[in-house]
């Protein structure tokens, strides 16, 4: 019988901080308090553009009691540093974006301090705005630039013009929207700061990555980095909302701190966090596919567009992943990406999980339906006759050399879907239903880390070390948000050194302690992060080997721990670092936008079976199937949880979370009006893992948090395009937008609506 | 500007022992909670009775504590996560399931989810997955999909059965 530590990878071992979540002992940035501590808030901008001119503190006040921050206070730089400089951490002269931050306030009273808000009053001059990415591409205004483009990109693979003019081939072109989307972390934003020109500035809070907002702290304050302490506290979900955003409010606390000398929280409230904080880019995707008549892909033509808001942020990098995977797990030699995120006067759009890849593969899956359709083919044929095989190119010229397999993912999920019968049943049932029934899939890749030569440049570091008691510690920057990094990497430490899983310590991520083992994003942590701590625990055991204090290929744990103490009561600390290097022939070229975007993919299938009541017009996901080959499972439980939510994220952002712009402003920006899913709404979400280890991960692993978010927007409105016949090329796909097509297709086919009553 | 002088004296229960503070009488009593007696682990989600977050249970009822005003407490019997667990520090059937089943992602609708659940279980000891669905439906979770939170009510359902 196999020992428990032989197979701890691949269990589900209980979650590190699993004990302190479910008794409430957890402690997030609004459960921590100081002596002294003042509360502080943010005045914004009511208008999307325009040049500052007063700033009044009405009466009824007492102001001398506040401490009152403006862009003069700030030590160094007015920028929140990431890649451009771009945005300012309080406007001074111009805003250009509703919500915008313009002053600070802070007081001991919170009641008073958000009746402290409301009475100061910001005289703006409005300039023209533009809302939406039409107007932005048309340069109807100049808001950002010469020409309002953050960033573009061009892919080319062979001659795709040349293709398009060959006469035995068909052309099928479409459009494709998706619309905003909030995260929705059920924590809200928010930062604790102490800071004083002598101690430094420190900053406590609910993030993703603490080295963003350090790098972003030295360049505020003008301070070296060892001044600088970022700490995360216990963070309540992410999902991208917490990439980039808090370096914003890090710094808002700090400047209160730094000018009142007092220790100072800020928490958004929701209607703040819905209003101010990032969304998904809205994206518009064009696609012109020439196919052979037997249903080869012989071209594709894409064009991508994302809506940026109004400052670069990560606008660049969502673009760059969103561009790589707009063509998708299919070989097709001749291929164009063309793709832009233009500016427009509306919050900064950002990071949320899939990072420009939902986008790009709701319109692709939407469209490849669309193909199959007018050449007369089965979706999943279709889709058989072009999937990429091993040794094929992708968009970008990488050769695929590990062994995919995609119509075997094809084969699973259309078996545990029961797709044939019901596709049949569905198709006899549907003309004397009320509501119609449809099944649906989406095919799709998601690559796992930095894109390009990101990881290179990131070279993140992790650090291990023995424990006085002979435990092992580690070290990385990488926050648990609720995805289980804490627990997974206890794994790989813990098998890699034959110890058991409650010998590994995890340490809290804070930068005086921790080194930068790069941000908690893009699907890496397991992935890179993961095999960065199997290294350095690994160089432990190694030490204690060539220290001759531990005989090579003694596995038990407490060996391990005997030798680890006389080491560290003999020799002193015992500690080890590990470097990324990137896996040898991967070639990226940034110049042509070519070669190896991604050292692997997760690969997968999603199916979704819908009902469209063709009287309320309302679509359900009724089942759901998620089939995906994400190399060696390291905890199921956990895996199956980062699938099972963001299938729920997607299903949201197929049907339900609609995010209504006014001027700019995010006009539903309650949980009232705005519908995440429910327990009462979500279907049973059945998840099926394929292994096939990946070399260069973890004893195998590949990266799986952002993939399950790209796949269920386009299988459901596959889905709904099978029940109901309406092509429908928008997401979110709300009752109204439902109807609106049903009408359309009515009007079409018949001299007047006949809209089915209930 | 609330006038620290309108304060009034509640005095309540809460996770079995009796409390008294001072509170104005509008005051939520999940502000209450979490200021005056720092029992954090009740959650603000969004203050306008929508997520859940924030659920103690009131007299046996499952409420959101962002929508009580605190004067509405006194007298009352509060239960909060931190009075789920027994004496001891054993954790209650809910509470472990939650960390079995993989029920608890971020932790930050964990409280209100497993007290909702709990709130459940006494009404319905052997819950459909109806029952369990619409049970929980007021408490929002953006991590897990729910998949892995139903999974712990039927096993806590399981583990609470065994022991009656």
């Amino acid at each position: 019988m196999p020992s428990p530590k032989e197979k701890l990878l691949g269990s589900s071992v209980p979650r590190k901080e699993g004990r302190d979540k479910v008794t409430g002992r957890a402690r997030y940035v609004d459960d921590l308090t100081f002596p002294g501590l003042l509360h502080g808030v943010t005045v914004r901008s009511e208008l999307p553009r325009g040049i500052i001119k007063k700033i009044e503190f009405g009466p009824g006040i007492p102001w001398d009691e506040f401490t009152i921050v403006t862009a003069g206070d700030i030590p160094g730089e007015n920028c929140v540093l990431l890649i451009e400089h771009d945005q300012p951490l309080l406007a001074d002269a111009t805003v250009n974006h509703p919500e915008e931050a313009i002053v600070l306030l802070a007081h001991p009273d919170p009641y008073l301090l958000e009746e402290a808000r409301r009475a100061v009053r910001i005289e703006i001059d409005p300039l023209p705005p533009i809302f939406t990415l039409e107007d932005s591409l048309a340069r109807k205004q100049i808001i950002w630039g010469e020409d309002n483009v953050f960033k573009s990109y061009a892919v080319n693979k062979g001659d795709v013009d040349a293709a398009f003019a060959r006469d035995d081939c068909v052309i099928v072109e479409g459009e494709y929207r998706s619309g905003a989307q909030e995260q929705l972390y059920i924590e809200p934003q928010g930062m604790i700061s102490i800071a004083n020109p002598h101690d430094g500035v420190t900053v406590w809070g609910s993030m993703q990555c603490p080295y963003y907002i350090h790098k972003a702290l030295v360049a505020m304050f003008g301070l070296p980095p060892e001044k600088i302490r970022v700490v995360q506290a216990e963070t309540g979900g992410g999902f991208g909302g917490k990439e980039e955003y808090p370096s914003m409010i890090a710094g808002h606390a700090a400047l209160l701190a730094w000018k009142s000398g007092r220790p100072v929280k800020i928490i958004y409230d929701r209607a703040e966090d819905m209003a101010a904080t990032t969304k998904r880019h809205p994206a518009r995707t064009r696609h012109r596919t020439a196919v052979t008549r037997d249903g080869k892909l012989l071209a594709m033509d894409i064009d991508f567009a994302l809506d940026g808001g109004a400052y670069a942020t990560l606008s660049s990098v969502v673009l760059s992943r969103g561009t790589i995977h707009a063509a998708g797990p299919y070989f097709c030699p001749n291929v164009r990406i063309r793709s832009r995120v233009a500016a427009t006067n509306a919050p900064p759009h950002g990071a949320f999980r899939g990072f420009g890849a939902p986008q790009s593969i709701f319109a692709l899956e939407r469209h490849m339906d669309r193909v199959a359709q007018a050449i007369g083919l089965a979706p999943d044929e279709f889709r058989r006759r072009n999937f990429i095989a091993p040794e094929q190119t992708t968009a970008t010229g990488q050769v695929i050399h590990e062994a995919v397999d995609m119509n075997r993912l094809l084969d699973r999920a259309l078996r545990e879907s029961d797709y044939a019968a019901k596709r049949e049943r569905f198709a006899r049932e549907n003309p004397d239903a009320r509501v119609k029934k449809g099944i649906g899939f989406a095919a799709f890749f998601h690559g796992a880390g930095f894109t390009g030569s990101g990881e290179t440049y990131l070279a993140s570091v992790v650090e291990a070390e023995v424990t006085p008691e002979g435990r092992v510690r580690i070290m990385t920057a990488n926050t648990e948000m609720g995805q289980g990094a804490n627990t997974v990497f206890a794994q790989i430490a813990a098998d890699a050194l034959g110890l058991d899983y409650d010998q590994i310590e995890i340490a809290q991520p804070d930068t005086a302690a921790v080194p930068n083992s790069g941000p908690t994003v893009a699907s890496r942590t397991s992935m890179v992060v993961g095999k960065l701590v199997e290294t350095a625990a690994l160089s432990l055991k190694h030490e204690l080997v060539s220290s001759g204090l531990l005989v090579a290929g003694e596995n038990s744990a407490e060996a391990f721990a005997r030798a680890a103490r006389i080491y560290v009561d003999t020799r002193g600390p015992l500690r080890a670092r590990s470097q990324y290097h990137a896996p040898p022939g991967l070639h990226w070229d940034d110049a042509t936008y070519s070669g190896d975007a991604y050292g692997t993919f997760a690969w997968a299938v999603y199916v979704a079976e819908v009902s469209v009541d063709i009287a309320t017009f309302e679509a359900r996901v009724d089942n759901f199937v998620a089939v995906q080959e994400i190399g060696k499972v390291i905890h199921p439980v956990l895996a199956a949880g980062q699938i099972e939510g963001g299938v729920a994220q997607g299903i949201g952002y197929a049907l339900t979370e609609n995010v209504v712009w006014q001027n700019g402003r995010m006009a539903n920006g309650q949980m009232t009006n705005y519908i995440m899913p429910t327990a009462a709404d979500l279907p049973r979400i059945r998840v099926f893992f394929e292994e096939n280890p990946y070399a260069f991960g973890p004893s195998g692993a590949k990266g799986i948090g952002e993939l399950p978010i790209d796949g269920p927007a386009p299988a459901i409105l596959n889905a709904i395009e099978n029940a109901t016949g309406l092509s429908i090329c928008e997401i979110p796909a709300t009752p109204e937008r439902i109807m609106q097509a049903y009408d359309e297709a009515a009007a079409v086919q018949e001299p007047e609506p006949v809209r089915p009553r209930a | 500007v609330p006038d620290a002088a309108a304060k009034i004296e509640i005095a309540c229960t809460v996770n079995g022992a009796p409390r008294h503070f001072r509170a104005w009488p509008m005051e939520r009593l999940l502000d209450a909670l979490r200021t005056e007696l720092a029992l954090t682990g009740t959650k603000e989600g969004c203050g306008e009775g929508e997520c859940g977050a924030c659920s103690v249970l009131l007299d046996g009822a499952l409420v959101n504590s962002c929508l009580v005003p605190v004067a509405q407490a006194a007298g009352s019997d509060i239960r909060t996560i931190e009075g789920l667990a027994n004496a001891g520090d054993q954790l209650a059937a809910v509470q472990e399931a939650f960390i079995a089943c993989g029920g608890a992602q971020c932790g930050i609708c964990t409280p209100g989810m497993i007290l909702a659940a709990h709130a459940l279980l006494q009404k319905h000891p052997h819950p459909s997955e109806d029952e369990i669905r619409n049970g929980l439906s007021g408490n929002l979770c953006r991590c897990t999909g729910y998949t892995k939170i139903f999974a712990a009510v039927v096993r806590a359902c399981q583990a609470m059965s065994a022991t009656r």
